[in-house]
């Protein structure tokens, strides 16, 4: 079980996390970031294999994903 | 001793333990010297590719905590300029010696000149206060470069000793002192390392836990980058200026000779100064009466120190050049005499002797 | 970014300058992550850079000692602290055109000298700060702002370039290469010579913009598809090389 928190005040909106992620964990929300551009929705946290692929390509550090360990 | 190794031994009385730079004559002897003698006090020397990886050297070396210079030519130091411009933005204490020659560019190598005056005052871009020195003897190479290692730490910023190849090639006598007062700089790394309103702040080295952001953009006090703030860029540019303002009469160093009842006065400094005192031996003989100010502080300039006398006397600036220190002395009063000379040669004491005596 | 990195980071100078999609930042941390797992201590590494964006890596984003420099210079200072200071560690990270244009000649003195720096060559092929010019290292026929129809000339392979200097430790790897990088630049630190590390890093602002490649994610498929290791290259001509990236240790 994986967990994702996102600092969302770093984020840029280059979308690249959503694109790289192999299990479609993220996408775009209908909300807007106060820079001016969509921001990125965490949509199945629950798919998260904890590659760490978003977390180490992110260029801006915006995300950390934990590893959770409690049984669910 | 010749005035290139007493400027070298200066140094390493000075507390110089870095010395990079890049062969030019007529200064590479005092990297020679150097190449030899940092080995024997356990300092450093590295001759590096280009002038301008020697003052990037010095002043990566000056914040690693090494007292550290260089030494070079007229067209060394315009290489030089980007570098030193960068050691006044971050207020890092390092030596310059610029053995001045004919130029520009060029020039005559071999030949003696005093063009530097302006650029070491302003070749670096941007508002700044530095400090320059002009030795007249063999004996002052060794002391003056002392001083500009204590002014350069005191003050944290480049100090530039003005030799001339006339100089730098002498051979005299010089009494060596057994101790000489050395400044060591103050270190805190929970202060601010830079600005400070006119008050120099303690400089922390690499390595002390102390974090630092040096930077050659526009910064605060922690060294924090503030490219866009208008107020930060004023109180930089004010301490900076502060700096060196707020404490010129303890940086300020001239000679007068012959002052008291002169009729003509003589502003000239290093080697020229030398030919003026023998010119004024026989215009006095023939009582004529003239006398010397000699700057030995060229920058800041101390002479608003004499400006009653400019205004007085009939003055007469001599130097080897087309008219750089001059200026400084019109600002007091128009009419001001030059006697100029670019030839690659001294001015010699007749040629003063006869400019004055046909005024 | 992992929790256990932020202890190296300067919060409040966040977010960073870069652009969205820009490189740099994943670098930035793959050079915590590689610091942090060696245990290393951060107050004993002093971070040189020049001026670019690349430059702006370690200042102000790193809680350690940075000294930023001229555009060029970054291997000069360091040289100064190199022979003062055997008791630090020192890591250059500066941009493509810093360390290869103007900063050349003091690439290629250092790299003979072999003197004991990490210098990590942050390479997007383009001057990004300045507003997107041709590089030394820019593939021919690119658009760039001084090459807008197509850059006339070859780029330099700046690897090749360093590792016929003498260099002890050489390679090339993309930002994307976050396990190999970081390796690396952990094996940097044992080097007891001169160590280039060529980090390809997409300017998506101008080198992606104008070349096809809008999006980071445009940009890194077109990396993917045209990596190719240093072996593998050592056995193909100038012509099947166009627009390959070599990727893996020179020396």
């Amino acid at each position: 079980m994986f967990k994702i928190k996102l600092r969302e005040e770093w984020c840029k909106g280059c979308y690249f996390c959503i694109n790289i992620c192999p299990k479609k964990v993220y996408t775009y929300s209908n909300e807007y970031h106060p820079r001016g551009f969509k921001k990125v929705k965490i949509d199945k946290e629950e798919n998260c294999i904890g590659c760490l692929l978003c977390e180490e390509l992110c260029p801006d550090l915006v995300i950390t994903i934990i590893k959770d360990d409690k049984k669910s | 001793m010749q005035g290139n190794i007493a400027c070298a031994e200066g140094a390493l009385a000075g507390g110089c333990r870095f010395y990079a730079g890049y062969p030019i004559t007529p200064s590479s002897e005092i990297m020679e010297h150097m190449a030899r003698r940092l080995k024997e006090v356990n300092g450093y020397f590295i001759q590096m590719e280009d002038e301008i990886a020697s003052i990037c050297s010095v002043i990566g070396a000056s914040w690693s905590g090494i007292k550290a210079m260089t030494a070079t030519s007229g067209p060394g130091f315009t290489l030089m300029l980007e570098g030193i411009g960068y050691a006044i933005m971050t207020e890092t204490p390092c030596v310059i010696v610029d053995v001045q020659r004919q130029g520009p560019a060029t020039g005559q190598a071999t030949r003696p000149a005093q063009g530097d005056v302006m650029q070491a005052r302003w070749g670096a871009s941007g508002d700044y206060q530095i400090i320059a020195l002009a030795p007249w003897s063999v004996e002052e190479m060794y002391y003056l470069t002392i001083e500009a290692f204590n002014l350069s730490e005191k003050f944290r910023v480049p100090t530039i000793v003005l030799s001339d190849e006339i100089i730098a090639h002498l051979k005299e006598t010089l009494t060596i002192k057994e101790e000489v007062i050395i400044y060591e700089r103050e270190k805190d790394i929970n202060k601010p390392p830079f600005l400070g309103d006119g008050k120099v702040s303690p400089m922390p080295s690499f390595g002390e836990g102390a974090n630092l952001l040096i930077t050659g953009s526009t910064h605060n006090e922690w060294g924090v980058r503030k490219a866009f703030d208008p107020i930060s860029q004023e109180k930089l540019t004010s301490h900076l200026i502060k700096k060196i303002k707020n404490c010129e009469e303890e940086i300020l160093k001239y000679e007068t000779y012959f002052i008291d009842d002169c009729d003509y006065l003589i502003i000239a400094f290093g080697s020229v100064a030398r030919s003026a005192l023998k010119a004024i031996q026989m215009l006095r003989k023939e009582n004529i009466k003239v006398g010397l100010f000699r700057p030995v502080i060229l920058w800041p300039s101390p002479i608003k120190k004499i400006k009653d006398l400019i205004k007085e006397k009939k003055i007469i600036v001599c130097e080897m050049n087309q008219g750089q220190l001059i200026e400084e002395v019109k600002k007091y009063k128009e009419e001001i005499f030059g006697l100029f000379k670019t030839r690659g040669e001294a001015i010699y004491p007749y040629e003063i002797y006869n400019f004055i005596k046909n005024l | 970014m992992s929790e256990k990195l932020y202890k190296y980071l300067r919060e409040e100078v966040f977010p960073t300058p870069f652009c969205p999609g820009c490189g740099h930042g994943i670098l930035l941390q793959t050079i915590l992550r590689a610091i942090d797992e060696l245990d290393i201590d951060i107050k004993k590494i002093v971070f040189v850079s020049g001026i670019g964006c690349a430059a702006w890596i370690p200042s102000p984003h790193f809680k350690a000692d940075t000294l930023h420099t001229l555009h060029g210079r970054p291997l000069a200072f360091a040289t100064g602290i190199r022979i003062t200071r055997p008791d630090l560690e020192i890591m250059v990270i500066s941009g493509d055109g810093d360390l290869g244009a103007i900063g050349g000649n003091h690439l290629i003195h250092t790299a003979r000298r072999n003197l004991k720096i990490i210098t990590i060559c942050v390479n997007n092929s383009i001057y990004g700060m300045t507003g997107g010019q041709v590089s030394p290292t820019t593939p021919k026929d690119i658009i760039t702002e001084t090459s807008p129809f197509g850059n006339p000339e070859e780029p330099f392979d700046l690897c090749a370039l360093v590792k016929s200097c003498g260099a002890e430790f050489v390679c090339r790897y993309t930002v994307f290469h976050t396990k190999p990088l970081k390796k690396s630049i952990q094996k940097a630190f044992q080097i007891n010579g001169f160590s280039f590390i060529d980090v390809i890093s997409p300017c998506v602002t101008h080198y992606g913009r104008r070349n096809k490649m809008p999006t980071l994610y445009d940009f890194y498929q077109f990396i993917i598809k045209n990596i190719i290791s240093y072996e593998k290259a050592k056995s193909l001509n100038k012509e099947e090389l166009k627009n390959k990236i070599i990727i893996g240790e020179y020396v």
